[in-house]
C-alpha cells in the first residue's frame, strides 16, 4: 500500500461497502467428525488423538452421523434447503497442522444451500442471504517454543467438526455485519449446534469486503481477512478495511485481490498473500467416504428438535413479561442470558424490574469482568428474591445495589445477606426519632437555616439521618418525623 | 513329509489330527526363509521370535483340545503395505523405512483371530506402484522359477513367497492387478475381491477407490478359506460391506455345467504372447468339455481402461501420499532451512522415481485447469467401463481372459520403456475400475517353462461363481501341483 497523507480532500464520491462473511463454527458433538476421539477443548497436547487424527497411513475416516444432524439443524434454523445428495471432498495444501495434507470438506455439493436471516438495524429490516453451509474438519495447531528452539504441533483439534457458513455479499455496513453475526451466533447457541465460545476459537469469521461508488452495479475488488475471533474485532476490521480501500481508491490506487491479516492490537490489517500465489487446492471427491443422502424423514426428525429461536422468544418476552422491545432483543440475543431472565421473571411479580436489573447491573458486571452469562455466580431465583425484597419494602433500592454486589461476589441468597448484614429498612419510629434528635442537636446551623426558610437545609438533614442509619431508615418515615421534630423547635 | 509343500487347508487338517505341531510347521517355514530369502528377496522383515511365540500359543490351544479357528497354526506372510502393530510397515519405501504402526490392519487382526501365524512382511513395489517389483527401496524380488526374471508386481514378494514355499499363503494388495499379475508370473492363485469385500483399514492407501487387500494362495480352496477369514464389513472402513457370501468354501464344488463363460475378443488380440493366448483358449476348451457354454463377447472399451486407470490412480495417489511430509513419522531429511525446504528434501529423498512420477501426474490431472479434461473424463470412462461389464453380465456369468499379455519377463527388460511396463496391467485394470472380482489361476506353461495365468472375472459380489469355476478347472487339470519352483 502506498503512503497516505494524514489529511485528505473532501471526496466527491460516496462509497458503499459490500461485505460477505464466511463463518466457521465448531459443532458441539462429543466426538470428532471422522473418529471417536473427544472434541473437548484443551488437554495436554496430542492426548485427544488416535492414529487417524495424526494422519497415520492406512487409517480411514468414518463419518460421525451426529455431525450431519447438527449441520442439518443449523441449516433448518437459518432457512436453508437441505441437499438430498451431498459429497465430501479433499482440499489439498501442505501445512504441518494439517495431518493428512488435505482437509476433508465439501466443495461442489454442500449439505445446505440458499438460506437467509432477517436482521434489523436502526429500525430497518433487512434480509441477508446464506449461500451455503457445509461440514468439514478442523486442523491442529502449531505451538511456537517461547525460547525460539522450534515449533511443535498439537493435533488435539485435528478432526473437530466444523460447519462453514457462507453468506451472500449482502451487508453494507459494520452495523449490519454485527447484527447478522450476533443473530447467527444466537441461533447456533439456541439450537446447541455450537457452544460459540469465541475466545476458544469455537466461532470465527472471515470477512470478504469490497467498496464501490454508490450506485455502481459491479462489485469492487475484494479482500479477505481471516480468523476474526471477537465481535469487536469483526466490527473494527470492517471499519478499518472499508476506510483503507476507500483511501486507496481516492488516491488513485487499485485494490488487490488478496488475503489480509487483522492485527487486533494495532487495529489494522496487513497483506498476507496476493492472488498470484493463491493455492490450487486440487479438490477431489474423497474416495474413502460415500456421498451423504438425506431423506425427508431425516430432515423432519431434526426439525422436530429445533427449539424456540431468538425472534420468537423476543416476541414472547414482550407479550408475556411486558418488557420493552429493546430489552427483549438484547436479552434474547444470548440464550443463556434469556434462560436466566426467564427463570427469574416467571416467578416474579415484577418482570419489568427483573429486566431492568439484567439490562443494567448484571450486563455491567458481565462487561466489566468479561465473563459469559453462563458464569453468573448466583441463581435466577436469587434475582427474583432481590426484586421482591425491594418491592416489599424490606430493603431500599440503594441498599439493593449493595446486596447485588455481594450476591455477585459470593453467590449468596439476598435474604441471607440482608439478614446477616442487618440491611433491613428501619421502620421503628422511636429508633428513627432518636437519631433525628441527635442530628438536630449536632447541626444547629442547618436547623436555623431551615427555620429561616431555606428548604435546602431539609435535604442536608435527611442525608445526615440516612448516613447515621447507614441508609436503612425508611425514607418516608424519616421525612415525616424530621418535619415533626423541626416544627417542635 | 515336506511340511512346506502342503496347502493351508491340508496343513490345518493335519495339525488338527496332530500329525505335526504348529511350532514344527512354523520352524519349517522359517528354515525355508533362512535358506531362500537372501536369493529371492521376498521378505523385508522376518518375525522369527513373534512367529515362534504365536505358534506356541496356538499349539497350547490344540493340546488343550480347544475349539480351533479355520487357519489355526498356518504360517502366512503379509505385504509390507498392510499395517502390523509393532512391526515395520515400510511399503517398500525409504519414506516409511522407520515406520512402525501402533495398530493392526483389520485383515491382519482377523487372520490372527483365525489362528494364522505371521512369518513376516513381504517386499513389494514402492507404495504398490509397479508391475515388476523393481521399484522397492529394499531391492528387487526375484521370480522363484527363474532368478533372472521379475515376479510381477506390485505384490511380488507375496507371490514369490507363496510360490517358493516361504509362506503357506500371503496377503497382498490389488489396485490395478498387482496380486493377479504377480500370481500369474509365479504360478500361484491370486484373488482380487470385489471392492468393499475386505476392509481397507490398515492398508496403506495408494488409490483408495480401487485398493483391495487380496489373498495369494497355493490353490483355490485356500483362497476361499483365507477369504472366509478376512472378508466382511468393518466399522472402521465405510466402503466395506457384507454381502451374503460369508462362507466362500461353500463354492468349492466341481460343477460348471451350463455356466455361461464369455471370451471378450479384445483381450485376445494385439500385443499378446502367442502361448499365453493358446493356454487360455485351451482352458476355455476344458470348461466347454466340462459342460460350460463358451460365448465370444466384445468389450471394446478395453483400450481406454489403462489411461483412465493411470489418471485416476495417480490422482488419488498424489492425494494419499501428500501426508508423508517428514513432520509426524517416517523419513525426514537431515538438514533443511525452512518448512518448504523440509518438505522438498524429505519428499525428494524419501520417494523413489516411479512414485514421484505418479505424484506429479496426479497433481497435474487434479489441477484447476486440467481437472475436467483429465480427471473428470477418466471418471466418465470408469463409469462407461462399469456399464459395459454390466451389459456383458446380462449374457454371461463369468468372463475368461488372460491375466497378463505375457509370462514373466526379464529383470530390467521393461524399465526403459514405461508404456511397455504399464501394458502388463492392461487385462487387470478394468476389473479394478469396474469394482468387479477376479481370480488368477495357473493354466499351463510357455515354452520356457514359465507359468501362464488366466483370469476369471465375476460380477460384483459374485466371488462364489469364479471360485467354483476356478475350483472345477483346478480339480480337472490337477492345478499347479507340478511346480516345484525350480529350487
Amino acid at each position: 500500500m502506498k503512503s497516505i497523507p494524514g489529511e485528505m480532500e473532501e471526496s466527491t464520491v460516496e462509497y458503499e461497502v459490500v461485505v460477505g462473511l464466511e463463518i466457521h463454527a465448531e459443532l458441539a458433538t462429543k466426538s470428532k467428525i471422522y473418529c471417536g476421539c473427544t472434541t473437548e477443548f484443551g488437554g495436554e497436547p496430542n492426548t485427544h488423538c488416535c492414529p487417524g487424527c495424526i494422519g497415520m497411513p492406512g487409517t480411514l475416516p468414518v463419518l460421525n452421523k451426529a455431525v450431519v444432524d447438527y449441520a442439518i439443524k443449523a441449516g433448518l434454523a437459518t432457512n436453508c434447503e437441505i441437499s438430498s445428495f451431498s459429497r465430501q471432498d479433499r482440499k489439498h495444501y501442505f501445512y504441518p497442522d494439517l495431518a493428512k495434507a488435505y482437509q476433508i470438506s465439501q466443495c461442489d455439493y454442500p449439505l445446505c444451500r440458499n438460506g437467509y436471516l432477517d436482521i434489523e438495524v436502526d429500525g430497518e429490516k433487512k434480509r441477508i442471504g446464506i449461500t451455503r453451509i457445509h461440514i468439514e474438519e478442523d486442523a491442529g495447531k502449531l505451538i511456537h517454543d517461547e525460547s525460539g528452539n522450534g515449533t511443535y504441533v498439537d493435533y488435539n483439534r485435528s478432526g473437530v467438526p466444523l460447519i462453514e457458513i457462507v453468506t451472500e455479499p449482502d451487508m453494507r455496513s459494520s452495523a449490519e455485519v454485527k447484527a447478522f453475526f450476533e443473530k447467527l451466533k444466537a441461533i447456533l447457541e439456541y439450537t446447541a449446534v455450537s457452544d460459540c465460545k469465541m475466545q476458544e476459537g469455537s466461532l470465527r469469521a472471515d470477512i470478504n469486503l469490497s467498496v464501490r461508488p454508490k450506485g455502481q452495479k459491479e462489485f469492487g475488488v475484494r479482500t479477505e481477512m481471516k480468523n476474526l475471533n471477537s465481535i469487536r474485532a469483526i466490527v473494527r476490521a470492517v471499519e478499518f478495511e472499508a476506510k483503507r480501500q476507500i483511501l486507496e481508491l481516492e488516491y488513485g490506487g487499485v485494490i488487490e485481490r488478496e488475503t489480509r491479516r487483522w492485527d487486533d492490537v494495532k487495529g489494522e490489517s496487513y497483506s498476507m498473500r496476493t492472488k498470484e500465489d493463491a493455492t490450487d487446492y486440487r479438490y477431489m471427491p474423497d474416495p474413502d467416504l460415500y456421498p451423504i443422502y438425506v431423506d425427508q424423514a431425516w430432515i423432519e426428525q431434526i426439525r422436530a428438535t429445533i427449539p424456540e429461536l431468538p425472534d420468537d422468544r423476543k416476541k414472547r418476552f414482550i407479550s408475556e413479561f411486558g418488557i420493552p422491545e429493546y430489552d427483549a432483543s438484547i436479552i434474547t440475543a444470548s440464550k443463556t442470558l434469556a434462560d436466566f431472565f426467564e427463570a427469574a421473571a416467571k416467578d416474579s411479580k415484577n418482570a419489568k424490574a427483573i429486566s431492568n436489573w439484567v439490562m443494567g447491573d448484571l450486563m455491567k458486571k458481565l462487561n466489566d469482568t468479561g465473563l459469559e452469562p453462563s458464569d453468573i455466580p448466583f441463581t435466577p431465583g436469587n434475582l427474583t428474591k432481590l426484586v421482591s425484597l425491594i418491592d416489599e419494602n424490606v430493603i431500599s433500592g440503594k441498599i439493593a445495589k449493595q446486596v447485588f454486589d455481594i450476591m455477585w461476589d459470593t453467590g449468596e441468597d439476598p435474604a441471607d445477606i440482608v439478614e446477616k448484614k442487618g440491611l433491613k429498612v428501619v421502620t421503628d419510629t422511636e429508633a428513627i426519632r432518636s437519631v433525628i434528635i441527635k442530628v438536630i442537636t449536632a447541626n444547629p446551623k442547618s436547623v436555623e437555616d431551615y427555620k429561616s426558610g431555606k428548604t435546602k437545609a431539609m435535604g442536608f438533614l435527611i442525608g445526615q439521618v440516612m448516613r447515621e442509619t447507614k441508609g436503612k431508615a425508611d425514607p418516608q418515615a424519616v421525612n415525616r418525623l424530621l418535619k415533626e421534630e423541626l416544627d417542635k423547635i | 513329509m515336506e511340511l512346506t509343500k502342503l496347502t493351508a487347508c491340508k496343513a490345518a487338517d493335519k495339525i488338527r489330527k496332530k500329525e505335526f505341531s504348529v511350532p514344527e510347521l512354523t520352524q519349517a517355514y522359517l528354515d525355508r526363509i533362512g535358506e531362500l530369502n537372501e536369493k529371492i528377496g521376498a521378505y523385508i522383515t522376518v518375525c522369527k521370535q513373534d512367529a515362534g511365540k504365536q505358534a506356541d500359543n496356538i499349539q497350547k490351544k490344540i493340546d488343550n483340545n480347544g475349539e480351533l479357528p479355520l487357519l489355526a497354526g498356518i504360517p502366512a506372510g503379509i505385504s509390507d503395505n498392510i499395517c502390523t502393530s509393532g512391526v515395520l510397515t515400510s511399503c517398500g519405501s525409504r519414506m516409511l523405512s522407520n515406520f512402525v504402526p501402533p495398530y493392526d490392519a483389520t485383515a491382519v487382526k482377523k487372520l490372527s483371530q483365525n489362528g494364522a501365524v505371521m512369518l513376516g512382511k513381504l517386499n513389494m513395489d514402492e507404495f504398490a506402484m509397479g508391475s515388476s517389483n523393481e521399484t522397492s527401496w529394499y531391492g528387487q524380488v526375484k521370480n522363484p522359477l527363474d532368478y533372472g526374471r521379475v515376479p510381477g508386481g506390485s505384490s511380488g514378494g507375496a507371490a514369490a513367497a507363496v510360490a517358493s514355499q516361504m509362506a503357506c499363503f500371503a496377503l497382498g494388495s490389488d489396485t490395478g492387478g498387482s496380486v493377479r499379475l504377480a500370481s500369474s508370473f509365479c504360478g500361484v492363485v491370486g484373488l482380487k475381491p470385489t471392492y468393499g469385500a475386505v476392509s481397507r483399514y490398515g492398508l496403506v492407501a495408494f488409490a483408495s477407490s480401487m485398493d483391495q487387500i487380496a489373498p495369494v494362495t497355493r490353490d483355490v480352496a485356500d483362497c476361499a478359506a483365507v477369504m472366509n477369514s478376512i472378508a466382511g464389513h468393518d466399522p472402521l472402513d465405510s466402503t466395506s460391506r457384507d454381502y451374503g457370501h460369508e462362507d466362500y468354501t461353500l463354492s468349492l464344488k466341481s460343477d460348471v455345467k451350463g455356466l455361461k463363460i464369455g471370451l471378450p475378443k479384445e483381450y485376445f488380440s494385439g500385443g499378446i504372447q502367442k502361448e499365453v493366448k493358446e493356454k487360455v483358449l485351451d482352458a476355455a476348451k476344458v470348461f466347454e468339455s466340462l459342460g460350460a457354454e463358451i460365448e465370444e463377447i466384445s468389450l471394446p472399451l478395453l483400450e481406454y481402461a489403462l489411461p483412465a486407470y493411470y489418471i485416476i490412480s495417480s490422482a488419488e495417489a498424489s492425494s494419499n501420499l501428500a501426508q508423508y511430509d517428514g513432520i509426524k513419522y517416517g523419513y525426514r531429511t537431515r538438514q533443511f532451512e525452512d518448512l518448504v525446504d523440509l518438505y522438498k528434501k524429505t519428499r525428494g529423498e524419501g520417494f523413489g522415481e516411479e512414485v514421484k512420477r505418479r505424484i506429479l501426474v496426479g497433481t497435474y490431472v487434479l489441477g484447476a485447469g486440467n481437472y475436467d479434461a483429465c480427471y473428470n473424463k477418466a471418471l466418465k470412462v470408469k463409469r462407461m467401463i462399469f456399464e459395459e461389464y454390466q451389459n456383458a453380465y446380462q449374457k454371461v456369468e463369468v468372463i475368461l481372459v488372460p491375466t497378463a499379455p505375457s509370462t514373466a519377463f526379464k529383470i530390467g527388460e521393461k524399465t526403459a520403456d514405461l508404456l511397455d511396463m504399464y501394458l502388463n496391467d492392461v487385462y487387470t485394470v478394468p476389473v479394478n475400475l469396474a469394482g468387479l472380482c477376479a481370480i488368477s489361476v495357473p493354466c499351463g506353461f510357455d515354452s520356457s517353462g514359465l507359468p501362464v495365468g488366466m483370469q476369471l472375472i465375476g460380477k460384483p459380489y459374485d466371488e462364489g461363481t469364479i471360485l467354483r469355476a476356478a475350483f472345477t478347472y483346478e480339480k480337472y487339470t490337477g492345478g499347479n501341483g507340478g511346480i516345484d519352483c525350480g529350487i
